[in-house]
């Protein structure tokens, strides 16, 4: 349905995307994950014709979106990370408008109440979209991006700025019209993928660093335990301690360090719980915890850990 | 480019620009009749109104065009619009169509002050449509000018100032015709905005000058779509 090939953007100096491919099937919810400036939105804006690339080709269910914009534009709904409104215009005028913009050839009336049904505006349709909340705003935003019945849906960062209850709502949401729709999710945060997509593609620095099943997005997330431990003692005595023992996977310093205590990074597997044998074997030896936090992997540790699970696949099967 | 038109025809009554802008227009344009034409008493000053309404239209016309573009840059809210299945020609398009339709309005509105002249005193029908025709003429190369410093920028003063200036030096070339070399004098003469007025001060409907106002304004409206298209590629 979606195919990017070899696609390169540069800003004057600056190579924002530095030849990324990937594509989408039919009906999949496709997670763009990467951390800010990775080049998420980028590789979005040319997808949907907003910018232009500096090499490369782009297609929507067949079509160039650099040769035949008009036809490719039409298969496709988006919601850019700051949603395009009008804050002067009421919900049912701006839908009106774009209903006008896109040409449509739908039922006008009920194609637009359809569209407020699904995403729950049907109460609002007379407000002015300058007096709606952030999360309304948001599904005015959907809303727009569904008018035409689009076979593509994309969505750049849509619950950013939102509180947990709207993100679990427009997450829903989401998850609602991927059964209808081919979707693209772009977003930095990694539960949001694993809840809502079906397949992820990371990219970082303008790269495709990983292009992955869920599952194989959670196999990277899961397996491991991680705590940063503040331990007062000599810290060589210390981390030859914590390196010795059993249940930890690995232990390293991270500094943070005072006068009397260092910060340590350790991993244990994941079905182990190592926090009662580690308090243990350092209180035998007199070291004092005097801080013991759980911490999530970063985005950057999923792109190592997918990249290296990759290379050890790719490498088995060499072999 | 209908669709934007209709849009941003209606944004200009929401908001108070189109009202603002009306009632400005208005405003000047009544006290420079009362000045050049009810208080000299003489029907041939309507020459002279109609050439200080140019000057007017100067500040008048960008504050109309000063955020058509750049305030859809600023919020974003053009994504819309060039991820549609719309050409960016037919955006600048229907903004410009309605920049020009809220301008002619008041300048048909406007054009009640002739009723009351001649009521009171002989009027040149021929000369008046004439002038009038020129002023819509040189109102939509106004337009044009100011849609082409909103494409760059987002900032709508800056937009304003920008065609301000440029409507100005335009204006101020015709000053250069009073020099008295004759290939400076017949350059100027052909590209200024004022010399190319005179004809429809004597109530000729001079067509070239017509075309050459339109072909400026087609020149500048061309340079904002190529903005928008550079800064895709860009």
């Amino acid at each position: 349905m979606i195919e990017f090939k070899n696609v390169y953007k540069d800003y004057g100096q600056n190579h924002a995307l530095k030849g990324i491919s990937f594509s989408v099937k039919q009906g999949e919810i496709l997670g763009f994950l990467g951390p800010n400036g990775a080049g998420k939105s980028t590789a979005l804006n040319i997808l949907t014709g907003y910018l232009s690339a500096t090499a490369g080709e782009a297609f929507v269910d067949g079509v160039s979106i650099f040769e035949n914009p008009m036809e490719a534009k039409k298969q496709i709904g988006f919601l850019p990370e700051m949603p395009p409104l009008y804050p002067e215009m009421r919900v049912g005028e701006y839908l009106n408008f774009v209903y006008d913009l896109k040409n449509c050839k739908i039922s006008r009336k009920q194609h637009i109440n359809d569209i407020c049904e699904v995403v729950k505006l049907s109460h609002v349709k007379n407000r002015l979209i300058k007096n709606l909340s952030k999360g309304y705003k948001q599904r005015v935003g959907i809303a727009q991006a569904l008018i035409g019945n689009p076979k593509v849906l994309v969505f750049d960062e849509p619950t950013v700025g939102l509180d947990p209850k709207q993100i679990i709502e427009i997450r829903n949401l989401v998850k609602m019209l991927g059964k209808e729709h081919t979707i693209i999710l772009s977003t930095h945060i990694l539960p949001e993928v694993q809840q809502v997509c079906s397949r992820v593609v990371v990219i970082n620095e303008g790269l495709i660093v990983a292009d992955e099943s869920i599952e194989t997005l959670t196999e990277a997330l899961e397996g491991t335990r991680r705590y940063i431990a503040k331990i007062c003692g000599a810290e060589q005595d210390v981390l030859k301690l914590l390196r010795s023992l059993p249940v930890l996977r690995s232990a390293d310093v991270i500094g943070a360090q005072d006068a009397n205590s260092v910060s340590y990074l350790i991993e244990s597997d994941e079905n182990i719980d190592a926090r009662v044998p580690l308090f243990n074997a350092l209180a035998a030896k007199g070291y004092a915890i005097i801080g013991l936090e759980g911490v999530d992997m970063s985005l950057e540790d999923v792109f190592v850990r997918l990249v290296s699970n990759k290379e050890k696949r790719e490498g088995g099967k060499r072999r | 480019m209908f669709a934007i038109y209709k849009r941003e025809l209606k944004a200009y009554f929401i908001s108070p620009i189109g009202y603002l802008f009306a009632a400005n227009f208005l405003a000047i344009s009544g006290l420079l009749f009362s000045i050049c034409t009810l208080q000299k008493q003489e029907a041939s000053s309507v020459s002279t109104y109609f050439e200080y309404l140019i000057y007017a239209f100067a500040i008048l016309l960008p504050l109309l065009t000063m955020k058509s573009l750049s305030e859809e840059r600023k919020t974003k809210s053009e994504q819309l619009l060039m991820t549609s299945p719309v050409s960016i020609s037919g955006i600048i398009m229907g903004k410009y169509f309605a920049a020009l339709t809220v301008f002619t309005a008041a300048l048909l509105f406007n054009s009640l002050n002739f009723g009351l002249l001649a009521k009171y005193g002989n009027v040149n029908g021929m000369l008046i449509v004439s002038n009038l025709i020129c002023l819509f003429f040189i109102g939509a190369l106004f337009l044009a000018i100011g849609m082409f410093f909103s494409s760059l920028t987002e900032d709508a003063l800056v937009s304003a100032i920008g065609s301000i200036d440029t409507i100005f030096i335009m204006l101020a070339v015709s000053f250069l015709s009073d020099i008295s070399i004759p290939w400076v004098k017949s350059v100027v003469d052909f590209i200024s905005i004022l010399s190319r007025y005179e004809p429809f001060t004597y109530g000729i409907l001079d067509i070239t000058s017509v075309i050459y106002y339109v072909s400026i304004a087609a020149v500048f409206l061309f340079f904002t779509v190529r903005v928008y298209e550079r800064r895709r590629w860009a």
